[in-house]
């Protein structure tokens, strides 16, 4: 066991850091240094940064461009991004659409969708759940019905995130009522722009659009566009799920988000003092630094054991219970900080503005982050599915 | 020992209800949000009406000689319809002060206007260093000649918007955190120098930063002794703690009402959520806790009712039980609605919003585990 960096992982470090020191696009940087929400074209823009010195599809295959990245590299490489205050990268491409495809594609498939996702010219987005299946996602009604070389589909996805973005959608689609709910599930590449696909947003507790209802009207889908064989649809899902679970607890993000809130802490007046004198508040803060620790190391042991062969199996449940747990203190956490300062509404648009905010500089999305982030306990599977795979599939109950 | 309310209080319970019922409907609510006042001139006349505005003033005031425990009734009532209507800023601390603390000049030119609803004001406590400590003001009233000049800074003030006269809370002696040299002075809204910042806040009510400036205001509007208002401030902050927490317990009620509700008619798995113990014994945890709130609520209000020594003491352990109980209640029930829970379009997000800013109003559960331990 050997838990330090080596001078070559400390070179690399360096180089990660004089890349975004020049290469991090400074009006993307000054709108997340304050809150302000990106456009699609900031996020467009500083990933195909990444595309182009080869550090986006990190994680995939070299020959499909990926970067062959040890596992202590990608982990000091996320942590920079993080430091630094990039974007989050949108998984839908990269994350979960890219490795289904070069998993479970053909050539053809590989070939032509591929590319597009490394170099960031396609935006996708996910059609999983249904207002009907929310946690149990395989009670999905979508259908998708072959028509000579085509599948006509209909049904209604909800919950997808910036599908008002996308060009393209990928979708549990089902191709066979007669067995089990499981079997007749098949994942489906729907293009955006098809005839009949209309998307409505949602608006969210805390004002946002980020979610969508996307409506499938007799949509027609080229039968090339099924990735694997009909039916297969639950396995691959199954797969991406695995895969989404082990990068949504965000650590190196909450890692800075805490080193935040302690510089917060002291700068914000609290009496003739600053909020770092209140002990109960520091305590909660340290208190949420351990579990923080413990989510970290227990993600680094799951890479470590992809590393050495295979995919994240159920235990990547755990990362996401552990990880969304402290997203949710984190953001109550700011909260408090604020105290009554976390009460102004402020719309996207007040964001958006250069009118001076009220309150801290830093109040504007606190308590809109706390109420949006109530989702991550639900979204991905809900965390009582993610206890029922643990109790099942680690457990074997 | 007897827990019932009396037949006058289960009428003004029974009043609201309806109302609520009748009038004041979910998506009515949302209207009124979203309206420019943020909420119904109308009804706040209505409640004038109701008597609801006069309820817990002195009869020598023109009030009904309602205690504690009426105003418990109203609050809990109004918790249940998520009423955005004023009340607190209003009637609990602007009312309160005035009638404790009012000449009869000031006690006649206000009070029968704020009693008809005519008349909106509020009360500016805070400041953005104080958090949630009333002797922390920085804000300064000085005497010249026949007027005190006012300098200072009021954060987040309740109901500002609306309001045409603010009790404003002036340091006329001492430096910041003194207990002594705390005045109160009830100031126009209109008056030469003031600049108020109008907003919604994420609960739906509407609040001020208040900038005060070279303000200048007749001696006469000095509201009780110059230097000595901390006492009452605190007093009245109390009752308000405790009509904020009867409102928060109400909401709690009906989160958990719509809760057992969703996840009887909601399946997943081929069941209603209702029937996987998991989620049963969760529903059983949030259905404890709002008994349990409630018992130190109204332990609270008989304290507070009797005068008992340690009424302060009792009103910060129901805050405190406040701030934990509306964390569980709240974030649970957004999580059993699952994604709908953080929808603009259902109404428990929106009770969870209010129940949220509770939670910081009038002092958070570790400011008034600090302020229980001291007392």
């Amino acid at each position: 066991m050997n838990l330090s960096f080596s001078p070559e992982d400390l070179k690399f470090q360096e180089e990660v850091r004089s890349f975004l020191r020049e290469n991090y696009p400074a009006d993307t940087k000054r709108k997340m240094d304050n809150g302000i929400p990106l456009q699609k074209e900031d996020i467009q823009e500083w990933q195909k940064v990444l595309s182009k010195k080869g550090w986006f599809a990190i994680n995939w295959p070299e020959e499909h461009g990926g970067t062959g990245w040890s596992i202590t590299q990608k982990h000091i490489f996320q942590n920079e991004l993080a430091a630094f205050n990039t974007p989050t990268i949108v998984p839908f491409g990269v994350s979960m659409c890219g490795p289904v495809i070069y998993t479970f594609g053909n050539d053809e498939q590989k070939e032509r969708f591929l590319p597009a996702i490394r170099d960031n010219d396609v935006w996708w987005c996910q059609g999983y759940s249904e207002p009907g299946s929310g946690s149990d996602l395989a009670s999905l009604k979508t259908k998708a019905e072959k028509k000579g070389d085509k599948y006509i589909v209909n049904g209604t996805k909800t919950w997808t995130t910036m599908a008002q973005h996308a060009d393209w959608i990928f979708c549990l689609v089902r191709t066979d009522s007669s067995g089990i709910k499981q079997e007749g599930i098949s994942f489906l590449l729907i293009d955006m722009k098809s005839p009949g696909v209309e998307v409505k947003p949602i608006i969210t507790i805390d004002g946002s659009h980020e979610v969508n209802m996307v409506y499938l009207d007799n949509v027609e889908v080229p039968a090339e566009n099924l990735i694997g064989e009909e039916g297969a649809g639950w396995s691959i899902a199954k797969f991406l799920l695995a895969h989404e679970r082990t990068g949504i607890g965000g650590i190196p993000h909450l890692k800075r988000e805490i080193k935040r809130l302690r510089d917060i802490a002291g700068e914000l007046p609290l009496n003739d003092g600053f909020l770092k004198d209140d002990d109960l508040f520091m305590d909660k803060l340290n208190k949420l630094e351990i579990d923080l620790l413990s989510a970290e190391f227990t993600e680094l042991r799951t890479l470590a054991a992809m590393s050495a062969g295979g995919h994240p199996g159920p235990e990547s449940s755990i990362l996401k219970i552990g990880g969304t747990d402290l997203q949710q203190a984190l953001s109550e956490l700011y909260v408090e900080a604020l105290g009554y300062y976390a009460h102004p509404f402020v719309s996207e648009a007040d964001m958006a503005s250069n009118e001076k905010r009220i309150g801290p500089d830093f109040a504007a999305n606190v308590m809109p982050h706390y109420l949006n982030y109530r989702k991550v306990s639900i979204y991905g599977g809900s965390n009582e599915v993610q206890r029922n795979v643990i109790a099942k599939a680690v457990l074997g109950l | 020992m007897d827990f019932s309310l009396s037949e006058e209080q289960k009428q003004v319970q029974d009043l609201i209800n309806q109302f609520i019922a009748k009038d004041y409907p979910f998506d009515v609510r949302e209207k009124l949000v979203k309206s420019e006042d943020g909420f119904s001139k109308e009804y706040w006349k209505t409640f004038g009406e109701f008597g609801l505005l006069a309820m817990p003033f002195p009869e020598d005031d023109g009030g009904f000689n309602g205690g504690p425990v009426d105003l418990m009734v109203i609050l809990e009532a109004f918790g249940t319809g998520l009423v955005v209507e004023p009340y607190i800023p209003n009637v609990v601390l602007s009312g309160n002060l005035i009638s404790k603390l009012g000449n009869k000049e000031q006690k006649d030119e206000i009070l029968p206007k704020l009693f008809s609803g005519e008349l909106q004001m509020s009360f500016a406590f805070t400041e953005p260093q104080s958090r949630f400590d009333l002797n922390d003001i920085t804000t300064s009233a000085k005497l010249e000649g026949d007027n005190y000049i006012v300098d200072g800074y009021k954060a987040v003030v309740m109901n500002g918007p609306s309001s045409e006269k603010i009790i404003v809370t002036c340091r006329t002696s001492g430096s910041q955190l003194d207990e002594e040299g705390i005045s109160l002075l009830i100031i126009d809204k209109d008056s030469a120098g003031l600049s108020s910042r109008d907003y919604s806040n994420v609960d739906g009510s509407k609040a001020s930063e208040i900038t005060l400036e070279n303000v200048s205001v007749p001696k006469e509007n000095l509201l009780g002794e110059e230097g000595k208002a901390l006492n009452t401030i605190s007093e009245v902050i109390d009752l308000a703690t405790l009509a904020i927490s009867a409102e928060a317990v109400g909401i709690m009620q009906k989160m958990n009402e719509l809760t057992l509700d969703y996840t009887k008619t909601r399946e997943q798995f081929g069941q209603a959520l209702s029937k996987f113990q998991a989620l049963q014994h969760r529903m059983v945890d949030t259905f404890m806790v709002h008994e349990q709130t409630k018992s130190l609520l109204l332990m609270a209000a008989a304290k507070m009712n009797d005068k008992a020594a340690d009424t302060s003491k009792s009103i910060s352990a129901l805050k405190y039980q406040i701030g934990s109980a509306a964390k569980l209640i709240g974030e649970e029930s957004i999580q059993l609605h699952g994604g709908m829970g953080v929808t603009e379009e259902m109404s428990i997000g929106h009770y969870f919003k209010r129940l949220t800013t509770i939670r910081t109003i009038f002092g958070n559960s570790d400011y008034h585990l600090k302020r229980y331990s001291s007392l």
